[in-house]
């Protein structure tokens, strides 16, 4: 799903992370969001809502929304489409509205 | 508490040029991002742009923060301060704003506060519209643009305004398919260039049209669309079904006004300018003296107008703060910038909304 030829923009791709969501490898570039990159994987279904649990999406890119709401690294409810994937980082899909964690 | 002469909220188009101006002025400025990079949607529009030269004519959007940025630094002298990565959470009415950086909170006292926080997209009632694969057009140009990953395989563009045709024909330059585009109105709401772009390009732009629901198990699998007729109800029978996997939805814009809100400031509802508008005088200058708006965030038009917008606010907070080298002389070409842009049938909207605004601007 990624864009090889482009007529106007020449992606400078940078180097290659590997982060983890739901304990499959996901490749991503440097400077990629999460979100983009579980998008070019594939993954549709980012979160589900918290009464009919409805799938939901990749929705607005830019923080607003909470639609793609995941668990990083331990802490929950991180805009995922905000955050940059960073190498080893552990991404899982966040059941229910998650807890505050105290960060050290 | 750090006091900045002038704080900027918003570091797009309306915010950058507002940061030049005052800068310019020789005011000191703070200009404050919640993104890593500042530039705001500019850093998407790959299409080149209208209007006159000053606003960057025949430029691509994606150019023009360089050529801002350029400059500040060029002219900053020491008083640009640019804060990325920080979300502005709180703008009280003692004129302290409340900032976020990397879960740590701080607070500052500026003297004069520029809002230009832009817009948000509007959403569309219908059935399945929570479904992944119903995405708004600014998510979509930033996949594509930003990210170079394609949205999905299929898409129906929802709205035939300009955002609608212009992401339809960077989705064809991208290598996505367009099926349609569907517009609820009896005709194109965009400029007539745009919709003739892309019908060349052999995409069906189907007015009177309004999707009636998305289907779908986990994900968009296509969508049912209906006639409209003149007094925009469903015609029966005129169901049709298209197999798609993106919905792209492009049905305007509204102002994102909730610091003004929090702020105190007198706002007006007109249609015209997308919503709540904050009420601001020639200056832009809110009902609070000091408040300063510009850009979508007073009223959603074009990042040309934008651009102008944060000139004449950038212009005058710095002026209220003394620094009032030439204002009328520069603020007389800004005003007539801001008149031509507004001028002939696409500004018609506009005119008519600012028109209406209490107290407002003046309109050519």
């Amino acid at each position: 799903m990624r864009i090889k030829d482009h007529p106007i923009i020449d992606f400078q791709r940078g180097k290659q992370v590997t982060f983890s969501f739901n304990g499959r490898q996901v490749t991503a570039y440097e400077g990629e969001t999460i979100a983009a990159a579980l998008h070019a994987a594939g993954v549709r279904v980012l979160s589900h809502s918290h009464k009919l649990k409805r799938p939901r999406g990749f929705f607005c890119a830019i923080g607003n929304c909470s639609s793609c709401l995941m668990q990083v690294n331990g802490e929950f409810n991180v805009r995922i489409c905000i955050t940059p994937a960073r190498e080893g980082d552990r991404v899982e899909m966040q059941q229910g509205r998650g807890e505050i964690v105290e960060k050290t | 508490m750090k006091k900045p002469e002038i704080a900027i909220v918003g570091g797009g188009p309306a915010g950058l040029s507002a940061a030049l101006s005052a800068v310019r002025q020789g005011a000191q400025v703070m200009l404050i991002d919640r993104d890593p990079v500042l530039g705001g949607q500019l850093v998407k529009q790959t299409h080149m742009f209208f209007g006159s030269k000053k606003q960057y004519a025949a430029i691509r959007g994606i150019d023009i923060p360089q050529k801002l940025l350029a400059a500040l630094q060029e002219e900053g002298n020491g008083k640009f301060d640019p804060r990325v990565n920080t979300t502005v959470l709180g703008c009280y009415d003692d004129g302290v704003l409340l900032l976020e950086k990397e879960d740590r909170a701080e607070l500052i006292q500026p003297r004069k506060i520029i809002i230009a926080t832009g817009a948000a997209e509007k959403m569309l009632p219908f059935p399945g519209n929570d479904l992944p694969g119903v995405y708004g057009a600014g998510a979509v140009q930033t996949l594509m643009n930003v990210y170079g990953i394609k949205p999905g395989t299929r898409v129906l563009m929802i709205g035939a305004g300009n955002i609608g045709l212009i992401v339809s024909y960077q989705l064809l330059q991208a290598g996505v398919e367009v099926t349609a585009i569907i517009e609820g109105a009896p005709k194109i709401g965009g400029y007539l260039v745009h919709a003739t772009k892309v019908r060349r390009a052999g995409i069906p732009i189907l007015t009177s049209h309004t999707i009636k629901k998305a289907y779908g198990c986990d994900s968009v699998e296509g969508a049912v669309l209906c006639n409209l007729d003149e007094k925009w109800c469903a015609v029966p029978g005129t169901e049709q079904s298209l197999a798609v996997d993106v919905i792209c939805l492009a049905v305007g814009l509204t102002p994102q006004t909730e610091l003004l809100w929090q702020a105190g400031c007198e706002q007006q509802y007109l249609p015209e300018l997308g919503g709540y508008v904050p009420l601001r005088s020639e200056k832009m200058q809110t009902s609070l003296s000091h408040l300063f708006v510009a850009g979508d965030a007073a009223c959603i038009e074009e990042a040309g107008s934008a651009m102008v917008e944060g000139k004449i606010a950038g212009l005058f907070a710095a002026a209220d703060l003394g620094y009032a080298e030439n204002v009328e002389a520069l603020n007389e070409t800004f005003s007539r910038e801001l008149e031509e842009l507004r001028s002939g049938p696409a500004g018609a909207k506009i005119r008519q909304g600012l028109s209406r605004l209490k107290g407002g601007a003046q309109v050519c």
